[in-house]
């Protein structure tokens, strides 16, 4: 009738995996829901397909593997993964990159070293750098946001540009596409404009890119209520964006005019995303307090040099896959003073 | 009002690293005063109640026993007697299932109980303490069982003599009772305040400490007022403070509990007397009071039976050895089938197997859950490295990284992440949000280390040994061959003084020829040596 005693604590468990993925993408719903105002339906396509593949790979997997297929997708990380990754690729981008983008990050980057808890890198990360460095363009070809839209994607006609690459009748990428303004600043800065005539066009908000600052604020807010929720610590996320602020600043400072001013750093790009969302996945970064201080804060730094002298104009994806070779050895020199141990007696 | 002043004086507490805070269920039972329920027919007195060596049977089979009576004597410095719970006859000293994380079956006295609670002769009160040799309390003391209550049940008396070398200034007396369900320690400052302050007062005699710190966590307002208002009527205010800490598991760890007090730390793999420091439960204050003002062995003691199963929670104070069984009916039975026994709290307790184990000097809880109160355990999922477990470790260590190195028989990187800090409080799993039994692990690596230490331990003495042996026969081969050269010079003297001028050839054959002699008189015996 018994079975084996069981170890204490007898109490009920307090947290749960699932639970903590879930307040995950409860978090990320006002920045997708910014980002799907402003660059259409394709988000939420894109969602629903990488999910879709997402959760396929992890089940074949784990069937492959000889275990329950069910415990891997309950745990819903796979779904957090393609969320992170549909978020960070264009909304129109091609089904059939979705679909390498999620193979490469479930059966590679993630099953491959042993699945959830093994892998040394941000899955999403790993195969938006894949996809970035093989398939250029689509992953660099943003629409506008629709503000300074000429057309407005309907559901349909961005069901149609994903699954078949067809665009409606009488446009043309050349039309419809336009410069990141992370882009857009790099691009302009390197023609030797001053930041003041740059930011003279008609693409800028107050804090970054139009549409785009909406965004990141979107994401701010989800990181905010994953701060109170305890989700996640904030010793990532702040020196993340502390490490990004204070390289922008230093430079702000010296030439404010060929250097673009912080809060277009903080607010631009992934930035804020990467802080709150994807730099804190306890996988793959620092575990000790220290060494999450030092892990945000070069992945902050990190992402200012890429941005303003590396060859892409963010950097994120890169700055947070770097970091997480790092992140075991920060691991190791950043161990807490056990208690007893370096207090004199007496 | 200068006492009521110093009483409500804010003294600065300290904090300690993580903890958590768990429902504290103590309003289950901290309602009910302490209870005797009537006696056991049979009484099953564990010879080893305490840490140390275990105590020697001095009754004969069969022979009747009187209640108070010391039926085992200590065996060993670190060791204690057991005296009869009650009066009867002594029928076994036999193995019974006994409290233990193991489930095993330990040697116990087993008593049949006459029902007339008969008192032996007992030694006289030492009412006058003050005046007498502090060896003479602590023989008392020893004499009369008393071990460390709070549920590590080291003896007493040890811990109530200071070592020469260094100087014990602060007497810490546990009180926090910490663990979730627990409430025997409350009843007992509620209802008997006043004599566990006498027992303080006979610890801090012998000690001879400047301070007395009592803390109390502060869901137990009832306890703290009644330890206050106790206090105000001895004349130990002077250097006693009643302090209330804020509750948070575990404050009562011995270390954490004098850290919040004294804002010292215990040093690693060190006990608080290092740093001038005495713990001592309430619990086992109440028995050296006993012991020393009533003459009266440590028999009996406060037990919680609690936990949403039992059908009327409650404190009871039952002789040792009372089977849980007799208790759990006592307490009205169950209310619906516990999903599991629990002896101690849920947090540091461990699951029974049976009900048949007697409650010991050690016992403060007994815990029937229910199914929700404890669900079995999900499969446990890979470590996500949250780092929630370290956020809550009160000894600070990083347990996601512990887990990783006992999961992989790492005995020595985990090691160097200092297992042996782990005081096994339990908070990291009950964080962990993958549900990984942590403390299981941590269990086992310290097991396998104690395993192998010992297989080390072993080897190394055969090592030594072997090393003995070998320079043993190199001492002997060495002495031969110099008996040899001296046999030979003896043999050669002669000739070292013939007269000079012989022809130097002749004198070499010669030479050789005495040196073949020799060697074929003393080969024999060197064989005989060697061959055997």
């Amino acid at each position: 009738m018994k079975t084996a005693l069981v170890s204490s604590p007898h109490v009920p468990r307090l947290n749960r995996v699932d639970r903590i993925m879930f307040e995950v993408l409860l978090a990320l719903i006002p920045g997708i829901a910014a980002m799907t105002w402003f660059f259409g339906w394709g988000l939420l396509v894109n969602i629903t397909l990488a999910v879709t593949f997402a959760v396929l790979a992890e089940a074949a997997v784990m069937l492959a593997r000889g275990r329950s297929p069910w415990i891997a997708i309950g745990d819903l990380s796979a779904v957090v993964t393609a969320v992170l990754f549909a978020i960070s690729v264009p909304p129109t981008l091609p089904w059939w990159l979705t679909l390498i983008g999620m193979l490469f990050a479930i059966v590679l980057v993630k099953q491959l070293y042993g699945g959830m808890g093994y892998n040394p890198f941000n899955p999403a990360m790993a195969a938006y750098v894949f996809l970035l460095i093989s398939y250029p363009v689509a992953m660099t070809t943003w629409l506008a946001p629709s503000m300074l839209a000429e057309h407005s994607f309907s559901f349909m006609e961005s069901l149609r540009l994903i699954l078949t690459g067809g665009l409606p009748t009488g446009l043309e990428w050349d039309a419809i596409s336009s410069a990141t303004p992370l882009d857009e600043m790099r691009g302009k800065l390197d023609l030797g404009l001053t930041i003041e005539q740059i930011r003279q066009g008609p693409v800028w908000g107050e804090l970054g890119g139009r549409g785009w600052e909406w965004v990141a604020g979107g994401f701010l807010l989800g990181g905010l209520y994953l701060l109170w929720r305890r989700v996640i610590g904030w010793h990532i996320p702040i020196s993340m964006l502390l490490g990004l602020l204070i390289g922008a600043g230093v430079f702000w400072i010296i030439d404010p005019q060929t250097h673009p001013f912080p809060a277009f750093h903080l607010f631009s790009g992934a930035a804020i995303l990467g802080a709150f969302f994807i730099a804190t996945d306890p996988v793959t970064a620092c575990t000790t307090k220290q060494g999450q201080l030092i892990f945000g804060a070069s992945i902050g730094v990190t992402v200012y040099v890429i941005r303003s002298w590396g060859g892409y104009p963010d950097a994120v994806a890169f700055a947070v896959l770097l970091m997480n070779i790092a992140a075991p050895t920060i691991d190791y020199y950043t161990q807490p003073r056990v208690f007893g141990h370096g207090e004199k007696p007496g | 009002m200068a006492i009521a002043l110093k009483l409500t004086s804010k003294r600065r507490l300290w904090t300690f690293h993580g903890g958590i805070h768990v429902p504290d269920e103590k309003s289950l039972s901290n309602t009910q005063a302490i209870e005797s329920p009537p006696l056991a027919q049979r009484l099953y007195v564990p010879l080893q109640q305490h840490i140390g060596a275990p105590a020697r049977p001095l009754i004969e089979l069969g022979a009747r026993v009187l209640k108070g009576q010391m039926i085992a004597e200590p065996s060993g410095f670190i060791s204690a007697p057991v005296h009869a719970p009650s009066s009867g006859r002594l029928i076994a000293i036999e193995e019974h299932p006994v409290p233990h994380p193991s489930g095993l079956a330990a040697l116990c006295a087993v008593i049949a109980t006459d029902g007339e609670d008969t008192w032996a002769e007992l030694p006289p009160p030492l009412t006058d303490y003050p005046q007498l040799d502090a060896a003479l309390i602590r023989e008392r003391i020893l004499w009369a069982g008393v071990v460390g209550m709070g549920g590590a049940s080291f003896p007493t008396n040890v811990k109530l003599t200071p070592g020469t070398d260094r100087k014990i200034q602060t007497l810490v007396i546990n009180g926090a009772e910490c663990e979730p369900y627990i409430s025997c320690d409350d009843r007992l400052m509620r209802e008997r305040a006043g004599h566990v302050l006498e027992g303080v007062r006979i610890m801090h005699h012998l000690l001879g400490v400047r301070a007395v710190m009592i803390g109390i966590e502060d869901n137990k307002p009832e306890a703290i007022e009644a330890m206050r208002l106790a206090l105000a009527e001895t004349d130990m205010h002077d250097y006693t403070e009643i302090l209330p800490i804020p509750t948070l598991y575990p404050s009562g760890g011995e270390k954490q509990l004098i850290r919040i007090l004294t804002g010292k730390e215990v040093p690693t793999s060190g006990i608080p007397a290092q740093i001038g420091i005495v713990c001592q439960n309430v619990g086992t204050a109440a028995a050296v009071a006993d012991a020393v003002l009533l003459g009266r062995p440590l028999i009996s003691r406060v037990v919680t039976v609690s936990g949403r199963s039992i059908a009327r929670p409650s404190n009871v104070e039952v002789p040792v050895g009372t089977p849980a069984e007799h208790l759990i009916s006592h307490c009205g039975g169950y209310r619906e089938t516990p999903r599991k026994l629990v002896c101690g709290g849920p947090m540091m307790g461990f699951e029974l197997r049976s009900a048949e184990v007697p409650i010991t000097k050690a016992t403060n809880c007994l815990l029937a859950l229910t199914p929700e109160e404890s669900p079995s355990p999900e499969p446990a999922l890979a470590c996500i490295r949250c780092g929630r477990c370290a956020e809550v470790c009160p000894a600070k260590l990083l347990p996601q990284q512990m887990y990783w190195y006992a999961r992989s028989k790492d005995l020595d990187r985990i090691q160097d992440y200092n297992l042996f800090d782990c005081i096994e409080c339990g908070c990291c799993a009950q964080v962990c949000p993958s549900h990984i039994p942590l403390v299981q692990y941590y269990r086992y690596a310290k097991t396998e280390i104690w395993a192998r230490e010992k297989d080390r331990r072993k080897s190394e003495l055969a090592r030594a040994r072997h090393a003995a042996k070998q320079a043993r026969l190199e001492r002997q081969e060495q002495e031969r061959q110099a008996r040899l050269r001296k046999q030979k010079e003896a043999l050669e003297t002669p000739k070292a003084a013939d007269p000079e001028g012989e022809d130097p050839k002749k004198a070499l054959i010669e030479a050789a020829r005495r040196r073949a002699a020799a060697k074929k008189a003393v080969t024999p015996p060197r064989q005989l040596t060697t061959d055997n």
